[in-house]
């Protein structure tokens, strides 16, 4: 490889891990606000910037202020490493995203494995961060947290099974292209995107799926203890996971970067033009991230297990089963 | 109290695997200041120690010495979700004890108040349970609404919150110009509202499954707890005070008492909302029968004297200072009154040796009497319920603390 090339390389993960992810959960957090307060009647943050913008500046000078409070009952090492655990995983499975055409940071051929793989992780930094708190309500949202995120996860790779029997591909950037050429998986594979979407929500602590956090019943859950940047590294790890968690959606299921009725000009303006594509179709996915956030009720959190085991886990399997007896009869 | 804590806290034969969790004071469902002991088997209550009086401020024996009008701005702070509902019901309680009778104006300028009141603590106490569950949004629209009753309350009474509008005898001031068309407006788009809360909830799957079956109460429980108000109703027992004892003329309105059946916290959710119904059909009719006349009894033994004619006539000047410095002579005995208030029945017992001053005053006030039975009805249930059931019932720490 050139050194052009790795400094290139350097600059893209820089630019998409360091600025363009962590402005984009920035942005989602005024949306979240705006969009909320548009939906209850009120006005939400509007005056930091044209329109509140610069609110989600404000909010992260507030943060770095705070004092940094390390409580005495903690199990110091775990509770400092808990937060980085938790935002690290969701900005390293954007890696293998093809967030345009031809483009991706990382181009692995098993890339599907590589996200879940990666983001599997993340339970860790929620669980650990409410267990070494030492408080009771961390504990509880910890415990939450980890048989939630493990029962989904398993939802959620069931769910991208049909996808890999459809197209035959791990990689996702080809994923992408098969799509371009057979038209977006989701018209093949309704279902399994219902599945992915609703175990999305729950991989990413979402409303109706917040019970680790459940402010009303466990105040914060498995972040109560934590304040200042450590608190702000879990709410943008929560962000950056919805981002991930969309990026995905629009990847596996709505055909990427792909325009449909619309050929893309060779050369760097169809490139670019597909990132907006791929920027939009994320966009609206987050969206609706917030829309169900600030419409539903929480479940219980037997309720969500019953959800998960004994409704989207058998869905899926079946799902898998009818997709793999038609592919296996249209290859005939 | 303390103590009692202390030896939940330290019960020496509770085995290793229970954890005791302190929900409260400070929590953000426990509505205020109620603090709850639980012991949990994971996340299943086995023990709920319910332990109230973080906010109490001893009203009672405040009240034996002052005045009956002294009084009444401590009932705005009993339950802060309906002030002018505390008022109404304390006055019209003193008026028991006194043997006034108040002219029609002022009982239906009272009941319009009540009414109102109702409105806003169902709106309060449906949006707080929305929210407990999870669902924010509800809980602003209800907010928003309620802001619209607080600007009719404030048109009246000159106040928001701190209403302190009653007199003995009847009301410090007769309704505004123009505030009846107001309170149209306000009953005329509120059916509306009602439909969109009922659209968020009322067939919302997961808001069925964290209230249905929840929070059983069957209605021999209510009975023998002696629960009242929309928990009872809840659980099937036809019992309203405006239908059963009416008071304030409230058989002149006709309206319709909402019974739940099963006695779960998806019927105490349904009996409000059908509440929030029939106050304002009563509303409605207290508009069209708005009797005319003056909003006081003429007794000048009772009620105040016109502020203008004070200074100029003999009488006036005299009955004004008596009436301010010794209050309303009120008959040895003792009285009870209840009221049905929105949160169940307030009652006022006075005890009186003559005078201005009551000797003894105790308030029945129906936060309290519900709130016992939570510990009941949380047992071997989750975490997540009990803050179901707290939303449910619907309680107010300032009344129950007093």
């Amino acid at each position: 490889m050139l050194f052009v090339d790795i400094l290139w390389k350097l600059l893209e993960i820089v630019l998409v891990a360091a600025v363009a992810l962590p402005t984009t959960a920035a942005l989602l957090v005024w949306a979240e606000r705006r969009v909320s307060a548009f939906m209850q009647d009120r006005l939400g943050p509007n005056r930091v910037g044209p329109a509140g913008l610069l609110q989600p500046i404000a909010d992260l000078l507030k943060f770095i202020f705070k004092e940094d409070v390390v409580p005495g009952h903690v199990n110091k090492a775990i509770y400092i490493l808990a937060p980085a655990l938790s935002l690290v995983p969701a900005l390293l499975a954007f890696a293998v995203v093809p967030y345009a055409r031809d483009m991706a940071i990382l181009d692995v051929n098993v890339g599907i494995l590589y996200v879940f793989s990666v983001s599997s992780i993340a339970v860790y930094g929620i669980t650990l961060g409410g267990w070494a708190s030492n408080s009771k309500y961390s504990l509880l949202g910890g415990v939450r947290a980890s048989a939630q995120m493990i029962s989904y996860e398993l939802a959620l790779g069931l769910s991208v099974v049909p996808v890999l029997l459809v197209t035959g591909e791990t990689h996702l950037g080809r994923i992408v292209e098969w799509q371009a050429a057979n038209g977006w998986l989701v018209l093949y594979l309704f279902p399994a995107w219902i599945i992915f979407l609703v175990s999305s929500y729950a991989e990413t602590n979402r409303l109706p799926f917040d019970c680790p956090e459940a402010e009303t019943e466990l105040v914060a859950g498995y972040h109560t203890e934590y304040s200042s940047m450590k608190f702000a590294l879990f709410f943008l790890a929560e962000y950056i996971h919805m981002i991930t968690a969309s990026a995905l959606t629009v990847t596996l299921f709505f055909g990427g970067w792909h325009v449909p009725f619309f050929t893309l000009p060779e050369g760097g303006w169809g490139t670019t033009l597909s990132c907006l594509a791929f920027c939009a179709k994320t966009g609206f996915f987050l969206f609706l991230f917030i829309w169900v956030r600030w419409t539903l009720p929480r479940f219980r959190y037997d309720q969500l297990m019953n959800l998960g085991w004994k409704i989207l886990l058998p869905a899926s399997l079946g799902i898998i089963m009818l997709t793999a007896g038609g592919v296996a009869l249209l290859a005939d | 109290m303390s103590t009692q804590v202390d030896i939940v806290l330290d019960r020496p034969e509770q085995p290793q695997e229970h954890q005791v969790l302190n929900m409260g004071p400070q929590h953000p469902s426990t509505h205020g200041v109620l603090r709850l002991v639980l012991e949990l088997d994971g996340e299943i209550v086995v023990n709920c120690e319910p332990v109230v009086g973080y906010l109490h401020r001893g009203m009672e024996k405040l009240a034996e010495s002052m005045t009956f009008h002294m009084f009444t701005p401590y009932t705005d702070r009993l339950d802060y979700l309906a002030p002018l509902a505390n008022n109404v019901a304390l006055t019209t309680a003193q008026e028991h004890l006194i043997g006034v009778e108040i002219p029609p104006r002022a009982k239906a300028i009272r009941v319009m108040c009540t009414e109102m009141s109702r409105i806003s603590a169902h709106l309060l106490g449906l949006g707080a349970f929305a929210m407990d569950v999870g669902a924010m949004t509800v809980f602003l629209w209800c907010f928003r609404e309620r802001e619209t009753i607080y600007n009719l309350i404030e048109h009246i009474t000159g106040a928001r919150f701190t209403t302190s509008y009653t007199r003995v005898g009847g009301v410090a001031n007769d309704i505004p110009d123009g505030f009846i068309e107001e309170l149209k407006a306000f009953i005329d788009q509120f059916p509306e509202q009602i439909e969109s809360f009922e659209k968020m909830l009322s067939r919302n799957r997961i808001w069925i499954d964290r209230t249905k079956d929840i929070g059983v109460i069957t209605k021999d429980d209510a009975l023998s707890y002696g629960l009242t108000g929309p928990n009872l109703r809840g659980s099937g027992i036809e019992w309203d005070l405006r239908i059963h004892r009416p008071y304030l003329d409230y058989e002149r309105y006709d309206f319709d008492i909402p019974l739940g059946s099963v006695g779960d916290c998806y019927d105490r959710y349904l009996c409000r909302i059908e509440e929030l119904k029939e106050s304002t059909k009563i509303l409605q009719q207290v508009i069209q029968k708005m009797p005319g006349g003056p909003v006081n009894t003429q007794d000048s033994k009772i009620s105040l004297p016109e502020k203008s004619t004070v200074l100029k006539g003999m009488d006036e000047l005299i009955h004004q200072f008596i009436l301010i410095t010794e209050g309303q002579d009120a008959p040895v005995g003792e009285s009870y009154f209840g009221a049905e208030n929105p949160k169940g029945e307030l009652g006022f017992y006075f005890r009186s040796k003559g005078g201005g001053y009551p000797d003894r005053m105790f308030i029945r006030s129906p936060s309290f009497v519900n709130l016992q039975i939570l510990p009941e009805i949380v047992k071997g249930r989750f975490i997540s319920d009990v803050v179901a059931v707290l939303g449910s019932i619907d309680f107010v720490m300032g009344e129950c603390d007093r």
